[in-house]
């Protein structure tokens, strides 16, 4: 190992981020790059990212169903708020309620299921994925099917309008006011990750990870442990899929919420780097950045060339997704398993020799 | 509860009646019953066909492998290629048996040369690493085949709809007659296709069950399955023989996408997703790592389809199978016919 270099000392990608991120609306509106709208989403997916980190990065199990409780976030927010169900919460109440359902569905599906190894917790979490997209799509009567439900409230905040101080009621066609909206709930949702992963329960979800013996030899149960972290998990995918509705008042068809996105976390958490925070941030910009930037400038781009025409199969951006999913998930795990901004104490390519595989 | 299952039935009963115009004997329930279980044991083969794949795998290096339902996707892809290629819709008498074995023949090494393939490229240089890398690496190969296959639909060929439509389903030529074996008035339908299906079916899994059970291979493949360590240690070339296993359960895929398609006519890029959970079910169901298990796990849920489709909806069948998955994974996680293995820590 050589010696740190002196500039790494002194960068912290985090507060790197924040600054660019709060410097992007003016750049953007100098520059018309029109990087503000897709950079909500990268927001939104950053928080779920966040709540997979969680429990595939600090607690080491890999969860397929991410998607699962965005959706179930979003229909929480939706039904909790929308006006054509009793409830009728505001915004604020809404996201918390859904902080809180996202919790008790993560609780839901670990507490029969924790104790099952690695590689099938990772089906279970899977097929709980694609049952609760059934079970939306055919429980109309509740959910509207594919239509969706809306319109959802949006929320008010005290800020500066046109008429001096007052509540700022956000629309759909604004973009700046959800853009510092999701960057809040980033922020906070940092935060929270950052002091759980240094309190107990968090160095507990590290101890279980790198050894559940050891971790269970000096007295942590690691049940209870990781069900803690599926369901802190849970909420804050939870919350992504409120925000996400929200922002558009709508929840959308429930095909949206399919195993494709629950992929797409797992790429930015691998990406970055399981168990390091800074990295989910960083591979969430790169994952979307991809995806949704870069994917539609080059196919516009390979269009007006004429290399491909915008009714063949290699025209549309949408078509190359899997492709770059897949390659990023094999070429990640095969070069580079610790991410591009590992975490300390890394998972995937540990130091430790094996000396020799037990016996079966 | 009971009333609706009855009007279900009744409502079934009639539909069958009316759509098969010709036939005068109208269908009781207890037809209806027998052409469930006709089509379910025929869909449970092709399924037990591609969970042999899944179960030789999990067996020798403890790898879920996700990417093999879409290679079988590949495979179905492939032989709908040679057919249009060939004109193989225009190949009549001995012409379409030999059209049939073709598209078999073909797939087969095809799927087997490209599991081997992507066993070499993606996951031999993760052996020896956390098992869940090697599970991420599946899944993204899984993804990787799924785009290849959506390309393939854009082919401009006249059998993919001139490559205009590339992620729609495609439709695959019947060159297997869909007459009905018991006479055109029998209430009951057991066609050609069925009859095909077990013809090519059993035969592989007697074949596969000699190869593992009798030849120098199958005894190798057992030893890496008991202890990678030892089996190396006795002068075994693990990595030849786990690739020949690959190179085994991608061609019995290559047989099944063949199959499939010729069964149910149509085949689409997406289709790998869930005849690949289908069948992992199967294997889980009967005993991951057991051959046997994934034959009777195979079959079971074939049924088990054939049944939710005909007595509950076909809309709630996929969560069917897969609360079945996960009901077996909490439960009972050998399976039906899976040793009690004791999990190792």
């Amino acid at each position: 190992m050589s010696a740190t270099p002196i500039w790494k000392k002194f960068l912290r990608v985090d507060i790197a981020l924040l600054i660019l991120a709060c410097l992007l609306p003016v750049v953007d509106q100098r520059l018309h790059l029109d990087m503000v709208d897709p950079m909500r989403g990268v927001m939104v997916f950053a928080i779920l990212a966040l709540g997979l980190n969680i429990v595939t990065g600090f607690t080491g199990l890999l969860h397929l169903g991410m998607a699962a409780f965005m959706a179930i976030g979003a229909y929480a927010f939706a039904i909790s708020s929308c006006d054509i169900y009793p409830f009728q919460l505001g915004f604020w109440w809404a996201i918390l309620f859904t902080a809180i359902v996202g919790a008790f569905a993560g609780v839901l599906l670990g507490a029969p299921t924790l104790g099952l190894r690695g590689d099938y917790l990772a089906i279970v979490t899977l097929g709980f994925g694609e049952i609760t997209q059934d079970v939306l799509k055919n429980l109309d009567v509740i959910t509207k099917g594919t239509q969706g439900i809306n319109p959802l409230p949006s929320p008010h905040v005290p800020w500066w309008t046109a008429t001096g101080f007052g509540m700022l009621e956000f629309t759909s066609e604004q973009e700046l006011p959800w853009y510092w909206l999701f960057l809040a709930f980033v922020v906070l949702a940092v935060v929270v990750c950052r002091n759980l992963e240094r309190s107990r329960t968090g160095r507990s979800w590290l101890a279980v990870r790198e050894d559940e013996l050891a971790a269970r030899c000096m007295g942590i149960a690691p049940v209870p442990v990781k069900m803690i972290a599926f369901a802190t998990g849970a909420a804050l995918a939870a919350v992504a899929g409120g925000l996400w509705v929200s922002m558009y008042s709508s929840t959308g068809e429930p095909g949206n919420y399919d195993f494709q996105v629950s992929i797409l976390a797992l790429c930015i958490v691998i990406v970055g780097g399981m168990g390091s925070i800074n990295g989910v941030l960083v591979g969430s910009i790169a994952m979307l950045g991809l995806a949704n930037i870069a994917l539609p400038k080059i196919a516009s781009a390979m269009q007006s060339a004429g290399w491909v025409s915008s009714g063949s199969v290699f025209g549309s951006p949408n078509n190359w997704k899997y492709l770059v999913f897949g390659l990023v998930l094999v070429v990640m795990m095969r070069f580079r398993p610790d991410g591009l901004l590992p975490a300390k104490l890394s998972i995937v390519n540990s130091k430790k020799k094996k000396v020799v595989e037990p016996a079966s | 509860m009971c009333e609706t299952l009855v009007a279900m039935i009744l409502s079934q009963t009639t539909a069958g009646a009316t759509s098969v115009a010709g036939a005068q004997v109208a269908m009781g329930w207890s037809d209806v019953l027998s052409q469930q279980l006709i089509t379910g044991v025929s869909n449970g083969m092709i399924i037990a066909l591609i969970a042999i794949g899944y179960t030789m795998v999990y067996g020798i290096i403890e790898l879920i492998n996700f990417a093999h339902g879409d290679l079988c996707t590949l495979g179905s892809f492939l032989a709908l290629t040679l057919v249009g290629a060939l004109g193989m819709e225009a190949w009549s008498g001995m012409g379409g048996t030999a059209a049939v074995i073709t598209l078999l023949i073909s797939a087969a090494i095809f799927c087997g040369a490209l599991n081997w393939t992507i066993d070499r490229v993606a996951y031999r240089p993760l052996r020896g690493k956390p098992k869940l890398a090697l599970l991420v690496s599946a899944i993204g190969c899984s993804f990787i085949l799924v785009n290849i296959a959506l390309f393939w639909g854009g082919l401009p060929m006249e059998v993919f709809g001139g490559g205009n439509q590339a992620a729609a389903p495609k439709d695959f030529p019947s060159l297997i007659s869909n007459e009905n074996l018991l006479g055109a008035r029998s209430a009951i339908t057991v066609t050609w296709r069925d009859l095909f299906v077990v013809i090519v079916t059993v035969p592989l899994m007697i074949g596969l069950t000699w190869l593992v059970k009798s030849t120098r291979l199958g005894k190798a493949m057992r030893a890496v399955a008991q202890n990678p360590t030892a089996a190396a240690l006795m002068g075994i070339d693990v990595n030849r023989v786990i690739g020949s296993t690959f190179l085994i359960g991608g061609a019995l895929g290559g047989f099944a996408s063949v199959i499939y398609a010729l069964y149910n006519n149509t085949i689409s890029f997406q289709m790998g997703y869930r005849t690949g959970m289908d069948a992992f079910t199967a294997a889980v169901l009967g005993g991951i790592g057991s051959l046997p298990g994934a034959v009777v796990g195979g079959i079971v849920i074939g049924l088990v389809r054939a049944l939710s489709d005909g007595y509950i909806e076909a809309r709630w069948t996929n969560s069917v199978v897969f609360g079945i998955l996960i009901l077996t994974l909490v439960f009972r996680p050998s399976g039906i016919l899976g040793a009690k293995l004791r999990e190792k820590v």
